[in-house]
This record gives C-alpha cells, structure tokens and sequence, in this order.
C-alpha cells in the first residue's frame, strides 16, 4: 500500500471524530462530505482506472434510492433494504455493463447518459410502485433526537465511505486494477495479450454502481423524501467528474481531497448566492478546465517552497 | 384517418427534429466534441423571437434573419476563446467543458427570464387547415417549411461552397486537411457559429409552437442526441432520417401505448441503435 492510499484511510479515519467537535450543522455537512466522496471515490474506478466516460452515477444513485425506500414502505429493516439494493445494482450494473462497455468514447457517455433518463422516465410512470411524480415518502425510523439521529446517518455514511475506499484501494492493488489500467492505455493491445477486457469492465462498472447505489438508500432514509427529479438529477452524474477532475484522475486520495474541496466551494456558493448558484458552478468548472487540468493533486507543495526560496 | 393525422403530425414534428439536431451533428462530426450548450441555444433563440414580437412586432419568421448572425458570431467567438483551447483533450474533458458553459447560460436565461412558462401567441391567429379529416395549424406548416428550408441551406453550403467543403474536409480527415493548406482552427471556428446559428434558428421556429422556459433545453437536447444517434452522425440527410424516425416512433407510441411512455420508448431506442447500429440509418463505417 502506497503512501498516498494510508493518507486517504488517515483522513478518512480522522473523518470519524467530527460528532465530538460539531453540532447538527456540522455533522449535516459531514453526511453529504462522505457521500460526494463515495460518488467520486465510485466514479473513479471507471473514469478514472478504466478511462471510460461515465455519466451513469445519477442512474445508479436513483435507483439505489428508489430501491431503498420502497423497500422500506414495505418495512424492512434499513440494513437489509441497504444491502438488498447494493447487491441489484451490482447485478444490474454489471448486465447494464457488458452491453454498454462496448461503446467507446462519446457513444458511451450517451448512453450512460440516457441510462439517467430511462430510468428516471420508467420511476415517473410506475406510479403504483414508486408515487410517480408525485414522490415517495419514506417512514421516519422510531422516535430518536434530532442530534442521535444525524449522528446515526453520519456513522452510517462515513462507514460506506470506509468500505468504499477499502474496495477501491483493493482494486488498484489487485490484478482487476492492473487489467483497468491496461484497458485506459490501450484496449485493442489489451484484449490481443489475452485480457478479458468485457469481464473487467464490467466487473468495473459493477462495483463502481454498488456503494452509490447504497449511498442513494441511505440518502432516501436520511431525507425522508425523494422524488425522480431529485434523484435522478443529472448533476449527481457531473458533480463526481469535477469533483475527480479537482482532485487528480485516477488518484483515490486525490479524488476524495477534490471532493471536500468541491463541497466546501458549493456551500458557500449557496449560502452567498443561491439564485445563481449553478451559474457559479460552472464558471468553476471552466476554469479548472482551462487553468488547472491536471487538479489539486498536480500541484506539489515543493513547487511553493522553491518558489520561494528563490523569492 | 387517425392513421394519416398521426403520420402527418410525425411529418411535421420529424423535420423540426431534424432542425434542432442538426447543427449539434455537424459541431460532433467537425469537431468531436459533445456541444450540451446546443439546448440552451435553443432556448436562448425561442428567447429572441419571443423578445422581437413582443417590443417590435416582427414575426417569427422574420426573427431567422436577426438570429442566424447574432448566434454565428457567439458561437464563433465561444469557440475561439474557449473551447479551441481543450480541443484536443480527451472526451471528458470537452464534454465537461461544455456541461459547464450550458450550466452558465441556463442559470443567466432563469436569472433573468425566470423559469415561467411563456408563449409566443400570434395576434392575430393564422388558423389551421385541414384536409378531408386531417387538421395542421398554419403556424405549424410554416415553422416546418422553414426547418426543410435551413436544412437545404446547410446542404447546399456544404456541398457548393469553399467554407463548405473545407469542413468537410476536415471532418473526413484533419490531418490531410492540414496538409491541403485548409486553416483547421478557424474551420472549427466557422462549424461551431454554424451550429449554434443553427440551435438559434431551431429556437425561434420552436417558439411558434411550443411555449418557451430554460427548463425545456435538456429536452431538446435529449432529442437532438436521439436523432444523431439514429441517423448517423456529421450527415445532412443523417439528421432529416433520425429525426422523422424519432417523431414517427414518438407518435405511434403516444397512439398506441400513451404519451407518458414516449420518452422512455424513444431512449430505449437510443440505446438499442448504439449497441446495433452505433453509424446510424445512412451513416458509413469508419467516418466517425
């Protein structure tokens, strides 16, 4: 295990002492911190190992919500429900997978893009199941605090993101990663050394589903409500590709970093300027683009010590 | 005689599917690159023909004539400035590039139009006409003949002139082109303005039928993606197949299995074209 990968678990575990400094506020930030990272984190082993463009976090994200909370109505208890929709989405995404990896470049961001509106589209019209348009509303668990019960989804999240950064330090350490990595650089090569390259991908693209699959569930019980157009939000499928973008593809440390810096930049954006904060977001997003291609990871503390020494 | 409304109506909303898809197809094939402002482009025409009808009285119609220039020029300079300079970045990076820039001009057109629905009314109206059992709005008819017409337009330009053959050209092979002494960097300049005149002119015929908000560009971005998948990408005759097909495909599914449902059939289909046929109805192996 590298260096980079124990400062990722050191932080992740530093993560976990924030419900004894931070009020509601704080934990309520700490919550969504530890989503975006494992939206990022899960994004990452396919955009970022395997290179493939993918815009389908937001289908996944939705479903595991959805399949959550219907779950839920029904009365199943919050862990089983959890774990019955990461197990489908591995599933589904790993099917989904094998036909959808075969696309390369801009054909398969479209259709992972409009995996997004099937889904959304196929949610919106099975009223009876789902509430439609209308939403799903999800029972509050029995009658705890305010304070216990954010504690409680914190825990909850910050766990998820604790296994998701075991599974995707594993897979770089593994021969899954090293077949990704060959796959990014070359697939044609690849596949002619003997490389299964459809069973890695989709192996990929299946576990990169499952824990934001999870983290949909637990969002859907943490907010108590969802609806198609929140879930389903296309944003929830960009917002992990600036985040790793921020970050330093490819990189698990860098790309959770990225993530806190993105949400920390989104929530003074809101809290400044709500009415225009999507236009603020994409000014961000133009400009590290244009300015800092390579993300945060690329900037090497030495380079401002150098700096300034000759200073 | 439902049959024939239905097949008429897919004729109609066909070629304004081809209008709004086809400037995105020429900005992918020219370019490569995934051009998501294109929907906001749209809107941002409906805008204007909405604007000079209420304040001046110039109709839709009219209204071509202003925003083909005014969305040459931003598209160009957009393009100039921006985007030439991740041109040769991976997909991600373009594609994001653009995600950004539409999420700019959206939240400025909710900024500053807010998100109401609004309408372009003709005062006064122009009434439909109907034949034997089958009724098309006026309005309709014109907005449809206009689409046919700009998509002849950007036929002929492509294939009679200087401008247009360079961009063929270069889509056909970039690095020949080069060597031919065509100025790529300022070919990829002139196909970005003409797309985005294109999604302008697209807005302003979309505002003689449907009501406009900023909310409606992903749809129409939605569509443009159908089309181009389902025609083929880069070709002129590509998007006018992919887009009767999608409304043809649109209309029946209304008819037989509801209006709800149309959406999902159509995506479905996106999908099922990606996977079997990625070159689309008339597009040839290899000219990606």
């Amino acid at each position: 295990m590298n260096r980079l990968n124990l400062a990722l678990l050191a932080m992740i575990g530093a993560m976990a002492a924030l419900p004894l400094f931070g009020g509601p506020y704080a934990l309520r930030l700490g919550t969504i911190a530890a989503m975006y990272a494992i939206l990022a984190l899960s994004w990452n082993v396919v955009g970022g190992f395997a290179g493939y463009p993918s815009f389908a976090t937001a289908a996944f994200f939705g479903f595991g919500a959805y399949a959550t909370g219907v779950l839920l109505g029904h009365g199943w208890p919050l862990a089983l429900a959890l774990i019955t929709a990461l197990a489908a989405s591995f599933v589904l995404a790993g099917l989904l997978g094998a036909v959808l990896l075969r696309l390369r470049g801009h054909y398969f961001a479209i259709a992972s893009l409009s995996l997004v509106e099937v889904l959304r589209e196929l949610v919106n019209n099975a009223t009876d199941l789902t509430g439609g348009g209308m939403g799903l509303n999800i029972p509050l668990a029995a009658g705890s605090g305010v304070l216990a019960d954010a504690t409680f989804f914190f825990y909850a999240m910050w766990a998820l993101l604790l296994a998701t950064a075991l599974m995707v330090i594993a897979i770089s350490m593994s021969k899954l990663g090293f077949g990704l990595a060959c796959i990014r650089q070359n697939e044609t090569a690849a596949d002619m050394v003997g490389l299964n390259s459809t069973l890695y991908k989709s192996i990929a693209f299946g576990l990169s589903a499952c824990f934001v699959s999870a983290a949909g569930g637990l969002y859907a019980a943490w907010v108590h409500y969802i609806d198609p157009s929140d879930v389903f939000d296309i944003l929830y499928s960009v917002k992990p590709i600036v985040m790793a973008l921020m970050g330093g593809l490819g990189s698990p440390f860098g790309v959770v970093c990225g993530a806190f810096v993105y949400l920390a930049l989104e929530e003074v954006v809101w809290r400044n300027y709500i009415q225009i904060h999507s236009g603020v977001l994409g000014v961000l997003i133009v400009m590290l683009l244009l300015l800092l291609p390579h993300g945060l990871i690329s900037l090497h503390w030495r380079m401002f010590w150098r700096r300034a020494k000759h200073a | 005689m439902l049959v024939a409304q239905v097949l008429i109506n897919a004729l109609v909303l066909g070629c304004l599917y081809a209008c709004i898809a086809i400037g995105f197809s020429l900005v992918w094939g020219v370019l490569n690159v995934i051009n998501l402002i294109h929907g906001s482009f749209i809107v941002l025409g409906s805008y204007l023909a909405w604007g000079l009808y209420q304040s001046l009285k110039i109709p839709p119609w009219y209204a071509l004539i202003v925003a083909a220039p005014l969305f040459f020029i931003l598209g160009y300079l957009l393009q100039r400035l921006l985007l030439n300079r991740v041109i040769s970045a991976p997909v991600l990076v373009t594609l994001t590039l653009t995600f950004g820039l539409d999420l700019i001009l959206n939240n400025a057109m909710i900024y500053f139009f807010k998100a109401d629905y609004r309408k372009l009314t003709l005062n006064p109206p122009i009434g439909s006409v109907s034949l034997f059992d089958v009724v098309v709005p006026v309005d309709r008819l014109i907005a449809t003949a206009s689409a046919l017409a700009l998509t002849g337009l950007l036929y002929l330009l492509l294939r009679r002139s200087r401008v247009g053959r360079a961009i063929v050209a270069v889509r056909l092979d970039r690095d020949a082109a080069v060597l031919m002494g065509v100025d790529v960097k300022s070919i990829y300049a002139i196909a970005f303005g003409l797309g985005a005149a294109l999604a302008g002119c697209a807005g302003v015929l979309m505002a003689l039928i449907f009501p406009i908000s900023p909310l409606s560009s992903s749809t129409f971005l939605g569509k443009a993606f159908v089309v181009c998948v389902l025609g083929g990408l880069g070709s002129v005759s590509g998007a006018l197949a992919g887009g009767l097909l999608l409304a043809l495909v649109e209309g029946v599914g209304s008819a037989t299995i509801g209006p709800s449902h149309a959406t999902t059939l159509s995506f479905a289909l996106l999908i099922v074209f990606l996977i079997l046929r990625p070159q689309g109805l008339l597009g040839r192996k290899g000219f990606e």
